[in-house]
């Protein structure tokens, strides 16, 4: 009998011990009631994603100039910067929320947004946003990405839209004009296999096909070639079209009669920005952003790059893309009011924070590239190219193609569901790039009927 | 005639006796409750969790939605559903003609050499020490169709370059490889410690009657390994069908979905397409398949211990 009480009461003490435990692994987060009350001078302390790491000492100070500065013009609001890198790992979004441990304003890519908006998982902040002075002014596409019908989820802090990117230097190498870039695809194809004739190594185009990345660069062509990826209830796949058709051969045609692809197949997005920063890939499809983080993360140098519009889709849609700020779904009144005001101080607001170009240029940083466009051809967005223009430290005459283009061209958002129709479109970029016999029209009928299932499941 | 049951008498042992013994043993069960806390916060309840989202929908912030087996529904109508457990079996299959009779082999050569031993027993584990991702890494540069190190050595044989991981017919068996690579040093020791425990004089009676090196390896070595070659089999198909890190990493799950595995494709539904329902139900059937390999295992080791 003993034995077994032993055992009882060592088994409590277990169960108990655990359970203390997991009570102490809870959230400190759930009480956001607590500082709710207050009125507009209460104390409020806010978490803020994306502070620039360690290992980027320049953009870091920036950072914590600007946080000293807005606590001073706010004593009240305490900024409790939380660093990353990258901004936002994916596989962590869920768990941060589940335990807790999200911050109050957290960063996102536009990718996700109407995905955490629709699992309810960022807050509303329609009461509030008004407070924010140029938020009129802001593109109407761009703030409509962080809406949902007539409310307001977030805000933007970049955007672009997908372009074509390449390297000068080999352009050069290869006897090619760095100065006039490819406009067709035909002319995409010369380029490419003059590239790839430069010796071993050297691909004239890259494309993506694994992890998602071949459906999203696939959307992408096909926007720029006029094509739409669902219908426009978004209860059906329209990839499979003339213009999806079309993005598919084009591919084909270089991968397997120019031989201007390179035989290594099944990149995701690191791989083309290495083979960017290398030297070695002579273009790819992208944004400015792209040339950015070659520059920072990959060896490669500003001045060897050129961005222009995707071949042969001036006046047509591009897939645009960027990033912002959401709110905490448990976040409080006090806390979504202190973190609109950072984001105007330091996201929108031409001269300061991100757009504080005369800090950039002192500290050494690249100034000039034609991103963010934050708001098109608007006062704010007028002051935000003028000041880009005076303190440039790159050579902006290598991105005016893609900046001149920006007026005719619309943004188009990623399609729903868009991480689950990547993964479909994924299959037919990697068997057009790695089978030479790859039967294209069965391939997107496949895909198509794939997508339909997703769709509806989605409606 | 009285029938011999295996079962041991139940010793019924004095009360005081038993408080002495865990008055005696209060710090192993110290040491063991934090193994236990452990267990319980790494293992068992990620496991129970995952079990009750398989049945949920959830946001993680409004209360979860039961949602029976909606989640099932979704993942069986998946089109790579069949896929992936299709490139599993086949992953499982291949690695064990692969990379189940080197380390046997490897270990048998081992144990018979005189010199160099140590030495080598030590270059065989080494790979062991290696982070997966470094060693998924380095043969991601080694399949390279163009300067890798395979396709060049091919080339000194004049044979065509091979696309590696990047055809539907070589993509799966690439991995196998890169699997059986990093997990050999294991699988080798583990076998040398069996046949190291072998009686010397079987060897000693086999090459008395005249036994060669092959008719040695197999009268003695396999029967006396028989019990340990099939444990680690089992092992070897719980290990396997979880296959993840190489298909992340290498292939992405392409080309045309040739090397995407159940493992991976509960990974695309938590974390690309935010559905943890959808991965808790591929997680939880993954789960059962393995529990009868798990509980085959079991029974095979009691076996062995009775």
């Amino acid at each position: 009998m003993r034995t077994t009480s032993h055992r009882r009461a060592l088994g409590l003490l277990l169960v108990a011990g655990l359970g203390l435990v997991a009570s102490s692994c809870g959230s400190g987060d759930d009480e956001p009631a607590a500082q709710s009350s207050g009125g507009a001078d209460a104390k409020v302390t806010i978490t803020v994603g994306c502070q620039p790491p360690k290992s980027n000492p320049k953009e870091r100070t920036a950072w914590d100039e600007d946080v000293a500065e807005f606590q001073k013009l706010h004593p009240n609001i305490t900024i409790e910067s939380k660093d990353a890198f990258p901004c936002i790992n994916p596989d962590t979004f869920q768990a941060k929320l589940a335990g807790g441990t999200q911050e109050d304003l957290f960063y996102v890519y536009y990718t996700d947004v109407q995905k955490i908006i629709k699992a309810r998982q960022a807050a509303d902040i329609s009461e509030y946003v008004g407070s924010v002075k140029t938020l009129k002014d802001l593109r109407p596409d761009v703030l409509g990405v962080f809406k949902d019908g007539d409310k307001t989820y977030g805000l933007p802090r970049t955007n672009y839209n997908m372009g074509l990117v390449y390297n000068r230097k080999l352009f050069t190498q290869a006897g090619l004009d760095p100065n006039s870039p490819p406009k067709t695809w035909a002319e995409v194809h010369e380029a490419a296999k003059k590239i790839a004739g430069l010796g071993a190594g050297h691909v004239g185009f890259g494309e993506y096909s694994a992890g998602n990345t071949g459906g999203w660069h696939f959307a992408a062509s096909l926007y720029a070639r006029g094509g739409t990826m669902v219908s426009e209830d978004g209860k059906s796949a329209a990839f499979n079209s003339a213009e999806g058709k079309a993005v598919l051969e084009n591919l084909k045609q270089m991968r397997w009669n120019d031989n201007s692809m390179g035989s290594k197949q099944l990149l995701q997005w690191e791989d083309l920005m290495r083979m960017m920063g290398a030297g070695k890939l002579g273009m790819m499809i992208g944004a400015p952003d792209v040339v950015q983080s070659v520059n920072n993360d990959f060896q490669g140098k500003f001045e060897d790059y050129g961005v222009t519009v995707v071949p042969e889709s001036e006046g047509k849609a591009s897939l645009a893309g960027g990033d912002g700020y959401m709110f905490n779904p448990k976040a409080s009144p006090d806390k979504i009011k202190a973190g609109l005001l950072w984001l105007e101080f330091h996201e929108l607001t031409p001269g300061e924070g991100q757009f504080n170009y005369q800090r950039s240029k002192a500290q050494g940083r690249p100034v000039g590239l034609p991103i963010p466009d934050l708001y098109g051809d608007t006062p704010p967005g007028k002051e935000i190219t003028a000041l880009r223009k005076q303190y440039a430290t790159v050579p902006v005459e290598h991105f005016a193609p893609y900046a001149n283009a920006q007026t005719s061209i619309t943004n188009k958002l990623e399609p729903p569901k868009a991480q689950e129709l990547y993964a479909v479109l994924d299959v037919a970029m990697s068997a057009v790039l790695t089978r030479k016999d790859a039967d294209i029209d069965k391939l997107l009928a496949d895909a198509e009927a794939k997508a339909n299932k997703i769709l509806e499941r989605n409606s | 005639m009285a029938v011999v049951t295996a079962r041991p008498p139940v010793r019924r042992s004095h009360p005081g006796a038993a408080r002495r013994a865990v008055g005696r043993n209060l710090t192993a069960y110290g040491f063991l409750c934090g193994a236990l806390i452990c267990f319980a916060f790494f293992s068992w309840y990620p496991m129970i969790r995952e079990v009750v989202l398989s049945f949920q929908q959830t946001n993680f912030v409004d209360p979860p939605r039961w949602v029976g087996l909606e989640n099932f529904r979704t993942v069986f109508a998946d089109p790579a559903f069949r896929s992936a457990w299709l490139n599993t079996a086949a992953f499982s299959g291949l690695a064990l003609i692969v990379g189940y009779a080197i380390p046997f082999v490897l270990a048998v050569v081992l144990n018979e050499l005189r010199h160099a031993k140590a030495y080598l027993r030590f270059v065989v584990y080494l790979p062991v020490m290696l982070p997966p991702a470094v060693g998924v890494l380095l043969f991601k540069w080694f399949y390279d169709p163009g300067a890798g190190l395979f396709n060049q050595v091919l080339d000194v044989f004049h044979l065509p370059p091979l696309s590696w991981l990047d055809s539907t017919s070589t993509a799966l068996i690439s991995l196998v490889i890169v699997s059986t690579w990093m997990n050999l040093g294991t699988g080798t020791l583990i076998y040398l410690a069996a046949l190291q425990s072998i009686p010397g004089d079987l060897y000693e009676s086999a090459e008395l009657d005249g036994a060669g090196l092959f008719r040695r390896v197999w009268h003695v070595t396999v029967p006396q390994t028989k019990l340990i070659l099939l444990v680690m089999l089992l092992l070897q198909v719980v290990a396997t069908m979880q296959v993840f890190i190489e298909p992340y990493l290498l292939t992405g799950g392409g080309p045309e979905n040739a090397t995407v595995t159940v493992a991976y494709l509960m990974y695309q539904y938590a974390f690309n397409f935010g559905d943890f329902g959808g991965g808790g139900a591929l997680g939880l059937m993954l789960m059962v398949v393995l529990m009868v390999f798990s509980a085959i295992y079991l029974r095979v080791s009691r076996d062995n211990q009775n």
